[in-house]
């Protein structure tokens, strides 16, 4: 008898507009002891069903159908006893360990009153089996961090003390919402690895709720694969891979860039395939001036430190990094979130001071210029963010959106031309060019990021920086977006510099890719032999910690997992910044700050990657 | 934080240097002096007075003396209790200030952050319209009308409580005072309270906590009460000034014997010195609730940290 037997679920939910049906006749079994992956975009209500097995809908939520556990249906359990079931039979774990962790109270008031709601121990033994959970997802220094904030704790480690969290009571079933969305690729790989290792040392049942089908590939035995609130396809892992049935199972496997295969020159986007400029990029335009020339930048912020004589100190958020950009060239930038590659693109667009160096755009010091010819200067200067909905002003209609830069930068035009333009660029984007009294609002993610791509496009600039596009978007949308960047770039000759945490995107997009480390740049090289031969311990990291969507080469692949967490760039290492958590550090390391320098045609900081190298 | 203790010390002076300079010209800028009375004093005997409470120096000249004696906390002599120092009538007149204002307030959180929680538990029903309604009433309706109101329904219909005065200090007498003066505060308390809650309730970390198998009322004390209260902290240093001024009029009201009503006295008698000290008083008084108010925010919000 399966542990878990789910059948005909519905979840409804009732709004203001209408009643929304976010799950439709879902059933599926979970095993004892299996990893099941719920995998599917943001709306397939993949989320909501476990939820609702839970109890934990929101208010204007109702469930019905069966979950049979233990002998009991969840859905029409009594809130009473479905509330001693949590936590202690079923517990859960949630996406952002920044917020799902009560900031307000030390780990030790928030886990050990788990303990004692569900079992009558004393504090002190429920103090130490919170101790041991801690120590059981490798938490260093336990007993010191049980009376701490999660503020004062890692992305990573808040994630791991989630999972001891959760893990308290022995629970049979798991369940994890997107645990590793929020973390950084080397983090999410040290997770992961954590999360298959207790299932099997506790003997839970997970079901591990993603959209990333790489992440399923490396640890769910069993997959569905949801869209729209309804089951598409389940089975075995590999079947769902190797052998996918439905065509929308088909059509989130192309649409994902991939390291492990040759890189594509257009992702599959359900749009028109072999649009406009497919095929024809510009390609690194070798020998042309450098558009964009940044010299020994470096950006430096005063923090408090706190403590009784309330200090401040200088942070070093980038430390000294070159960088050139040709014409139509496409740089990435990767690193950990905190190693300042988001700063870097502020302070070249003089949106933060610099504490030194400088940024030449087309020959010209941007810190020799006064505000007025720096406002000028803006409009070959534009930048793409993150978040699309909340980096466009939700009191401003599109069309005042996508005009505002033209009325600041080109008087000269009348209300006629000025619309013209918008209307043709928001075409160009692949919108319709009909929105203009609408709000942002009413778009989708994909959408608003279109509108904040016609925004930065409507100036003509030269240059573009893309400060994480694609990463708050359905792998799908990821893919049209990137297609549309690409096709900008080969049509209108832009640069660009692309700011991502995932790897295979910025393989598939740049020209060029710069690692960043703490601050200081340790690779600079061209796609093929980054990827290819990546040099610096840190970049080979970086790529073997990137999970790949294929059951058979994730599970056999030789992985070289970062240990620890990023250093405080407060205080970093003396030396090679990454000597802390790099395998191959020797005592030079600790001594001697490696310069960038020459290793075959990369440039890597790093004194041993000529030994390195060889190695591989 | 003993740097940051200090600062806040020295961002005072400022603050309180304009206000005593603006009390102290805006009160001699009101028609009349303190020896006017119904009964004009002979010219040389009111010369001799305002000599002798050096009235006669140039306005700025005064200015500078009495910051001279403010310096060594000397507030001088009243004008009009005659015999008596400005602060002996602070020191007699603060303790019972304090008693209502203090008892005011602790009402007021009370039952404010009681009907605040409660109303933001059952959002959007009957219960949290209720208290919502009815907090919206006790900010619209001022407290020297409610004072009145309360007197007739409670002392003069009724007969429970006592209509006015301190009678022996007996807390019967203080019912009223109180509730008149907490009344306003109750709402704001409660509207702040179910505004910050929901929220609170809102956040990822409190479905965490339901997960977990927590019952409701212990997530709402032990994981969203700290939380929702930091609006509420915030607004005590702001909720103190505007009990020291209700008290002010309800002291009046009730004719009970505290600063508030030395006060409104020295006003009307145009006792310099006596309006002075109770500025002077009060001012302080402000600026150091507001500088413990951020120390016990510091102290809520781990994240906050002061240097």
């Amino acid at each position: 008898m399966s542990l878990l037997d789910v059948s005909n679920l519905n979840v409804r939910f009732d709004t203001p507009d209408g009643e929304v049906h976010a799950v439709k006749d879902l059933s599926f079994r979970l095993e004892r002891g299996e990893t099941l992956g719920i995998v599917g975009e943001s709306g397939s209500g993949k989320s909501q069903s476990v939820l609702s097995l839970m109890g934990l809908l929101a208010d204007n939520g109702r469930a019905d159908g069966v979950a049979q556990f233990d002998g009991h249906n969840l859905i029409t359990l009594p809130e009473a006893q479905l509330r001693r079931m949590r936590g202690r039979r079923i517990s859960m774990i949630f996406q952002d360990p920044m917020t799902s962790l009560n900031p307000y109270l030390t780990l030790a008031d928030q886990m050990i009153q788990v303990v004692r709601e569900h079992e009558t121990v004393s504090k002190k033994a429920a103090r130490s089996r919170c101790l041991e959970m801690l120590e059981a997802v490798s938490i260093p220094e336990a007993d010191d961090r049980l009376d701490r904030y999660p503020h004062e704790l890692s992305g990573g480690m808040r994630q791991r003390v989630m999972i001891a969290a959760s893990l308290l009571l022995n629970p049979e079933i798991l369940i994890a919402d997107e645990p590793t969305t929020a973390l950084d690729v080397t983090v999410q790989a040290q997770i992961l690895e954590l999360m298959r290792d207790l299932s099997e040392r506790f003997e839970t049942s997970t079901i591990l709720i993603t959209h990333d089908l790489a992440v399923v590939a490396g640890t769910c035995e069993r997959v569905l694969v949801m869209q729209g609130g309804e089951l598409k396809e389940q089975g075995e892992v590999r079947k769902i891979f190797y052998e996918p049935q439905h065509a929308y199972t088909q059509a989130l496997l192309k649409a994902v860039p991939r390291l492990d295969e040759e890189r594509v020159e257009r992702l599959l986007d359900g749009g028109e395939v072999g649009g406009a400029a497919a095929g024809a990029r510009a390609g690194n335009a070798a020998g042309a001036d450098p558009l964009l020339a940044v010299e020994d930048l470096k950006v430096s912020f005063r923090v408090h430190t706190g403590g009784f004589w309330g200090h401040t100190r200088e942070l070093k958020a980038v430390d000294g990094v070159d960088l050139e950009l040709a014409p139509g060239e496409t740089l990435g930038i990767v690193g950990e979130s905190g190693c300042g590659k988001s700063t870097l693109a502020r302070a070249i667009l003089k949106l933060v001071p610099l504490a030194g160096g400088q940024v030449c755009l087309l020959g010209r010091g941007l810190s020799e210029l006064d505000s007025a010819e720096m406002r000028k200067m803006r409009s070959d200067l534009q930048i793409i963010f993150q978040d699309p909905l909340a980096s466009l002003n939700p009191r401003m209609t599109v069309g005042d959106i996508v005009s505002e830069p033209l009325w600041t930068h080109r008087p000269d035009l009348d209300k006629a031309a000025v619309r013209q333009r918008v209307v043709h660029v928001l075409k160009r984007v692949g919108l319709e060019g009909r929105e203009l009294n609408r709000y942002p609002h009413e778009f989708s993610g994909g959408q608003c990021q279109r509108i904040g791509i016609a925004r930065a496009l409507v100036l003509e600039p030269k240059l573009i920086i893309c400060d994480e596009p694609v990463s708050a978007l359905d792998v799908s949308i990821q893919a049209q977006i990137v297609n549309l960047l690409m096709d900008l770039q080969a049509e209108l000759g832009l640069s660009l510099i692309f700011i991502a945490h995932d790897l295979a995107v910025v393989r598939h997009i740049s020209h060029r890719v710069l690692v960043m480390y703490l601050g200081t740049a340790v690779e600079i090289a061209s796609r093929e032999d980054l990827y290819e031969r990546p040099s610096h311990p840190y970049t080979r990291a970086l790529i073997s910690s990137v999970p790949i969507p294929d059951p058979d080469k994730e599970r056999s692949r030789a992985r070289e997992l970062l240990f620890g967490d990023l250093p405080s760039p407060m205080d970093p290492p003396s030396g090679c910044r990454f000597r802390t958590r790099c395998r191959h550090a020797e005592p030079r390391c600790a001594e001697e700050i490696p310069e960038l320098r020459a290793v075959g045609p990369s440039r890597v900081a790093c004194h041993r990657a000529e030994e390195l190298l060889e190695t591989v | 934080m003993l740097r940051y203790s200090l600062r806040r010390f020295l961002g005072a002076i400022p603050t309180l240097l304009i206000l005593i300079a603006l009390a102290f010209f805006m009160i001699r800028l009101a028609p009349g002096g303190p020896f006017d009375a119904e009964r004009a004093l002979l010219p040389e005997i009111e010369a001799n007075l305002r000599a002798a409470y050096h009235l006669d120096e140039p306005l700025p000249m005064q200015f500078v003396r009495y910051l001279g004696n403010l310096a060594r906390a000397d507030f001088g002599p009243s004008f009009q209790y005659r015999d008596y120092t400005v602060t002996e009538l602070i020191m007699t007149g603060f303790p019972v200030s304090l008693r209502l204002g203090g008892s005011a307030m602790v009402v007021a959180l009370l039952f404010g952050i009681s009907a605040g929680s409660l109303a933001a538990l059952r959002q959007n029903t009957r219960t949290d319209y209720t208290v919502m309604s009815l907090s919206m009433t006790g900010i619209s309706i001022p407290n020297f009308v409610m004072a009145p109101l309360l007197i007739l329904l409670f002392a003069v219909y009724l007969g429970w409580l006592p209509a006015g005065g301190l009678g022996e200090g007996s807390w019967r007498n203080m019912v009223l005072p109180v509730i008149s003066l907490a009344l306003p505060q109750i709402a704001y308390v409660a509207r702040l309270t179910r505004g910050s809650m929901i929220e609170v309730l809102r956040s990822p970390f409190i479905r965490t906590a339901k997960a977990q198998g927590l019952p409701m009322y212990k997530i709402l004390i032990r994981h969203a009460l700290k939380p929702a209260l930091l609006p509420v902290v915030s607004y005590l240093g702001p909720a103190t000034a505007a009990v020291i001024t209700g008290s002010v009029v309800i002291e009046q009201i009730f004719g009970v014997p505290g600063l508030g009503r030395f006060f409104v006295q020295g006003a009307l008698n145009r006792d310099y010195t006596l309006v002075m000290g109770v500025v002077v008083f009060y001012g302080v008084l402000i600026i150091v609730f507001n500088f413990l108010v951020d120390l016990a925010y510091a102290w809520l919000d781990p994240k906050v940290k002061y240097g």
